[in-house]
């Protein structure tokens, strides 16, 4: 079935490793989307429409291209038209901030505006001030609403890293054609043991995140 | 540039077809599996529930590379273009079935109940009310569920089908014409979506019209 | 008795509406004064412009002989004095009945929060939920979010306790053990103002029963005079509305 192949030499360590390097690359963006995307999705109820404008225009870029696309033109259209060489991993981080930054953005947005201005006066009305009430009413509210729709974009990030192979980087699935080709004579049907476990990997890996999304989710429901 | 043109619109139709045919597989699958565990039908329902946790918890490109050179050493070949719309069906139809499944379990008992109080029988409630309220319903997910499908195409490169994307990487390749390549790329994915885009939020506010008035 | 709370001449617009008409009324120490009205009258308006949560066109609250600016920087030291209920009982989901309680008394008093913590239990048994101390707000009934809403209010130990309509959204069958709470308040010598649709309780609980029309006082009186012999003809329609006959 072409799992021995796993067992030679250090070729599950090696497998393991690529998709440690995907990892590598999903946390790092998810840490810039989380802290970008606050920031910008607590600006999107500005009124100003330059800004309005320019933030509804960013979010439909993401919402339409693919985010091969995008990784393309940062890998590729960079050194093109920029004249500065940027590595394949720069330019993954890069764009899987740019699309997470705008997803997580317009998760902000959603849960700032998802809170009745009434809870404000509600607490305003107990002699809280401005800041005490952000403090102690609004943000541990929001953090409740974000966290589990934050660990969903987790697994997105996660899932959507493997597109890196596809601008060279070697990461769990270009390990594992290596890994099949070097073994081509010994094991023909290395490709079925090989992405078989890639794909239980990525599974092992996303599905419990999914579930404790879905857990938080329940348990904070008001 | 021109001299690539009918290369790209090659391509484009190439992707459009899978992509479309891949969603249409995949609202099937969505609604049958929605379906079973809606209903909870016995074996049937553990089943699908397994499958939509599978196929969202893992990334297209992965599954198909599984389809596509791993499946074929256990004798069963299959082309590339057939992986591509199965692949996307299978993915699509996980994220459809939650779609499906979570609409339809947003309608309230008592509208199946009236319905019945009606006279309807249940089956009758079940087509004529719960049905019709649930796709409505549905219609937000499902746009977006299309969306992103329809941007996931762009991996299909991967198992050598000559998309959009792999006549880009093709001609970078090739001539070195990144400009080019890369400004034909996006024009072409903006032809392709931008419809639909428009088109999923007017269905949007019809659906929203027709189920709150506002 | 001097006047704790008294209210100037305020005049309130949203753009062309005008909702108070330069209303003027004074609430002494002890005293509970209902106002009724029909939906739109300004009743509630006139809450929400007593602590400041609306801005007012023109007059002026005063609070112990103290005018109430919107732009003080003190605001919230106001407020403190002033308890507020609403109708939809605005408890934060997000903590637990016995934390509702104590935060503002801890955050805003500085209150020590085991003390705070003896009084909101203390406050909780005289309104029968101690055993909820430790639920949170999405597993109480309409009825008791309302109380622990009070007792929120309460705890702040305010010299005004406004409450807005806070049976409104409630089950008929929980509207009892809300009223009964605030009966007990009255007999306390507790100052309230009440914005209610419920003209038997206004009977029973009133020292004063105000009718907003229009954004202007029409008429005020006794409750036995109030309901029983309505002067102005305005009022009289309005009580017909409630009776069927």
């Amino acid at each position: 079935m072409g799992f021995e192949v796993l067992l030679k030499g250090n070729n599950l360590a090696r497998l393991l490793g690529g998709l440690g390097v995907a990892l590598k690359i999903s946390l790092l963006s998810v840490c810039i989307s989380l802290i970008l995307g606050t920031v910008l999705g607590s600006l999107m109820n500005d009124r100003h429409p330059l800004i309005k404008g320019v933030l509804r225009g960013y979010l439909e870029i993401v919402r339409i291209m693919p985010q091969l696309v995008l990784l393309f033109l940062a890998y590729f259209g960079t050194t093109r038209v920029l004249g500065i060489n940027i590595s394949a991993q720069t330019a993954s981080i890069l764009v899987f901030s740019f699309w997470g930054t705008a997803e997580m953005s317009d998760l902000v947005r959603g849960a700032l505006s998802g809170i009745p201005p009434i809870q404000y006066e509600s607490s305003m009305a107990l002699g809280f001030s401005d800041f005490q009430t952000l403090v102690h009413i609004i943000i541990p509210q929001i953090v409740r609403r974000m966290i589990p729709l934050s660990i969903n974009l987790i697994t997105r990030m996660i899932k959507t890293t493997s597109l890196i192979m596809m601008i060279g980087i070697v990461e769990v699935l270009k390990v594992g054609q290596q890994i099949i080709e070097a073994n081509r004579k010994s094991d023909p049907n290395a490709a079925f043991g090989i992405y078989f476990t890639v794909f239980i990997l990525y599974f092992a890996v996303c599905w419990p995140i999914s579930k404790l999304s879905r857990y938080l989710e329940k348990k904070w429901e008001a | 540039m021109i001299s690539y043109f009918p290369k790209y619109v090659e391509a484009f139709w190439l992707t459009v077809r899978i992509g479309w045919l891949g969603i249409f597989l995949s609202i099937v699958l969505g609604i049958v599996s929605a379906f079973t565990i809606y209903f909870r039908i016995p074996v049937l329902s553990r089943i699908t529930g397994a499958y939509v946790e599978i196929f969202r918890n893992t990334p297209l490109l992965v599954q198909l590379f599984f389809l596509y050179f791993g499946i074929p050493k256990l004798g069963l070949s299959v082309s590339a273009e057939t992986c591509g719309i199965v692949g996307m069906g299978l993915l699509g139809g996980s994220y459809m079935a939650e779609a499906f499944r979570s609409s339809l379990g947003a309608i309230p008992k008592l509208q199946k109940e009236s319905a019945e109080a009606l006279g309807m029988t249940s089956f009758q409630a079940f087509f004529r009310v719960i049905l019709p309220e649930a796709w409505i319903l549905s219609i937000p997910a499902v746009v977006a569920n299309v969306i992103f499908l329809l941007k996931e195409t762009s991996v299909f490169s991967a198992i050598s089908l000559m998309d959009l994307m792999f006549t880009a990487k093709d001609l970078i390749g090739l001539y070195y014409d990144t400009t080019e390549a890369l400004f034909m790329l996006v024009v072409f994915y903006i032809i392709m979506l931008v419809p639909v885009s428009a088109a999923g939020s007017i269905l949007e506010k019809r659906a929203r019209y027709k189920m709150f008035g506002e | 008795m001097e006047a704790i709370l008294d209210i100037r001449g305020i005049r309130k617009n949203y753009e062309d509406l005008v909702v108070l008409d330069h209303l003027d009324m004074q609430v002494k120490s002890g005293e509970v004064v209902v106002i009724v009205g029909p939906s739109g009258c300004g009743k509630s308006t006139l809450l929400r412009c007593i602590n400041a949560l609306e801005r007012i066109d023109d007059g002026e609250v005063v609070l112990d002989g103290k005018v109430i600016n919107p732009q003080d920087k003190q605001l919230s030291k106001v407020r403190e004095k002033i308890g507020m209920v609403f109708q939809s009982y605005e408890l934060f989901p997000h903590k637990t009945v016995l934390q509702n309680l104590v935060l503002a008394p801890v955050i805003v008093k500085k209150m020590d929060r085991k003390e705070a913590e003896k009084e909101a239990l203390r406050l909780l048994e005289r309104v029968g939920l101690l055993s909820k101390q430790n639920n949170y707000p999405r597993q109480l009934s309409g009825g008791q979010k309302q109380r622990v809403a009070i007792v929120r209010a309460l705890m702040m130990n305010p010299e005004i306790l406004l409450l807005d309509e806070i049976t409104a959204a409630l089950d008929p069958e929980m509207v009892r053990e809300v009223l009964e709470v605030v009966l007990d308040l009255a007999k306390e010598g507790r100052t309230m103002i009440i914005v209610t649709h419920e003209l038997s309780f206004a009977k029973a609980v009133a020292d004063r029963v105000v009718f907003i029309d229009g954004g202007r006082i029409i008429e005020e009186g006794e409750p036995g005079d109030f309901f029983e012999h309505p002067k102005t003809e305005r009022l009289k329609k309005f009580l017909h509305s409630f009776a069927y006959e």
